[in-house]
């Protein structure tokens, strides 16, 4: 078990020697999250942890990826998608080409479901998901596109909930135990790296969802990276947070529009 | 500090502990409830129906105040930060609950140490056990509700199992401790 105090020691190595900063992270989301991690692997001391980190890169993969990766599920939080459906789905339909960035995508719920999604509203053809995030693990397993089949029932449930009128499962092919997505939803979609503390704009696109990111971010981090989406977005894009995030403190708030208040839809107005 | 930690049968001890509270406490207090994902917020509303105490959702990086009755966003953990700022986080649920008792109780008694006073109310699971006892050994104040009044036993006497030293308490006697340790 770790505290805060011992915090900083860490992120100071880590930065060193992998290059990672977490100086902008929220301290006690990281310090649950690191507490864990060494519960896991059975680490007792801050010493051992330190060694570990130090001698055994592989350890470090599989730390960052228990530090920054959350499970999500797919089509969390229905009403959002519906949003979604409702008030941005038309307006990308007027593009010729559609280019969406799904930032912090962790195992690639959300950008499969996003994907499903445009597939239904004849929009995939046109559309390129690039979807990023921190943890070169996560992005693996993101491309597999495997999920174990435990949570299926909720996630039709949600995939209904949204507004979508096939089936959830058609998407995939199981063993009873786990399935896999269709390879057709997947080829649109590029993985890569891309780590929102270091990394600049590398594409524009025309809808960013960024959802449940932030918040792990303290506020000046927070607004550097929705500076980094206003920069991505044309004018009329869109950019989708997590329900409990918001741009209202943030300094690009005032050129953004709110498309959907409790959704955390916005749109660049300027 | 208060936080409370309440899950099946919690609601109206919530409402009654409000009801009994001194009218000019300079504490903030926060309850972590159990609630359902995907249900309109309607907690909040009630609860300022029984308060002169501002109700409001935690909201993410805010500073935690005097004067504010903060809750738990449903299907989110709360923590705190060392600048007395809310963080929200979305990691996997802790005893099947997301907000989880323990990770706020242990999260909050990080930050609070000895100021801070935590009390569990009734519930089905066992979600808050290990939270009030590192309250308790960080020298906070800790409550249980008398499992003999408690609609659902399990997470009172879980939290009872788990640390011997807590305060066990019947409903009017959680109010009167309150409003004592407020002053």
């Amino acid at each position: 078990m770790i505290e805060f105090s011992d915090l900083e020691e860490i992120l100071v190595l880590i930065q060193k020697q992998y290059g990672y900063d977490f100086s902008g992270y929220s301290r006690a989301s990281l310090l649950r999250r690191i507490n864990r991690f060494m519960e896991i692997s059975d680490i007792g001391t801050i010493v051992h942890l330190k060694n570990q980190l130090v001698n055994d890169p592989d350890k470090f993969n599989g730390f960052i990826n228990e530090i920054v990766v959350n499970i999500s599920e797919f089509f969390r939080d229905p009403d959002f998608f519906k949003s979604l459906l409702n008030n941005v789905f038309p307006y990308l339909e007027s593009y010729p080409k559609i280019n969406i960035w799904t930032a912090g995508c962790s195992f690639g719920e959300e950008t499969y479901s996003l994907a499903i999604l445009l597939k239904e509203m004849g929009l995939m053809q046109k559309s390129r998901i690039y979807a990023t995030d921190i943890s070169a693990k996560a992005l693996e397993k993101a491309k597999k596109g495997i999920f174990p089949n435990n949570n299926f029932k909720e996630y039709s449930n949600n995939y209904f909930s949204c507004g979508a009128k096939e089936s959830f499962n058609q998407y995939f092919v199981s063993d009873g135990q786990k399935s896999i997505i269709n390879s057709e939803l997947k080829k649109d979609i590029l993985f890569s790296r891309h780590n929102l503390v270091t990394d600049g704009v590398f594409k524009e696109c025309q809808l960013i969802l960024c959802r449940n990111v932030l918040i792990y971010f303290d506020e000046e981090l927070q607004n550097k990276v929705l500076q980094l989406f206003y920069d991505s977005l044309p004018v009329y894009g869109f950019l989708a947070l997590g329900n409990k995030e918001t741009l209202r403190f943030s300094a690009v708030h005032d050129k953004f529009k709110i498309i959907d208040k409790k959704e955390k839809i916005y749109q660049k107005i300027k | 500090m208060i936080i409370i930690g309440g899950s099946g049968g919690s609601f109206d001890l919530i409402l009654s502990i409000l009801q009994g509270l001194d009218k000019e406490m300079n504490m903030p207090i926060v309850i972590i409830l159990h609630r359902l994902k995907n249900t309109k917020a309607i907690l909040e509303d009630f609860l300022q129906l029984h308060t002169h105490y501002t109700v409001k959702e935690a909201e993410d990086k805010e500073f935690l105040k005097t004067g504010y009755i903060y809750t738990a966003p449903s299907d989110y953990h709360l923590l705190l930060e060392e600048n007395f700022r809310f963080s929200l986080d979305t990691s996997e649920e802790v005893n099947f609950s997301r907000p989880s008792i323990d990770v706020s109780f242990e999260s909050f008694s990080r930050v609070l140490k000895e100021n801070c006073c935590g009390i569990i109310l009734s519930g089905a699971n066992q979600d808050g056990a290990i939270g009030l006892q590192v309250i308790g050994k960080n020298g906070g104040e800790t409550i249980v509700q008398d499992p003999k009044e408690a609609e659902f036993t399990a997470m009172p006497e879980a939290a009872i199992a788990k640390y011997k030293n807590h305060s066990v308490c019947a409903l009017n006697n959680i109010i009167k401790k309150l409003n004592y340790y407020a002053k």
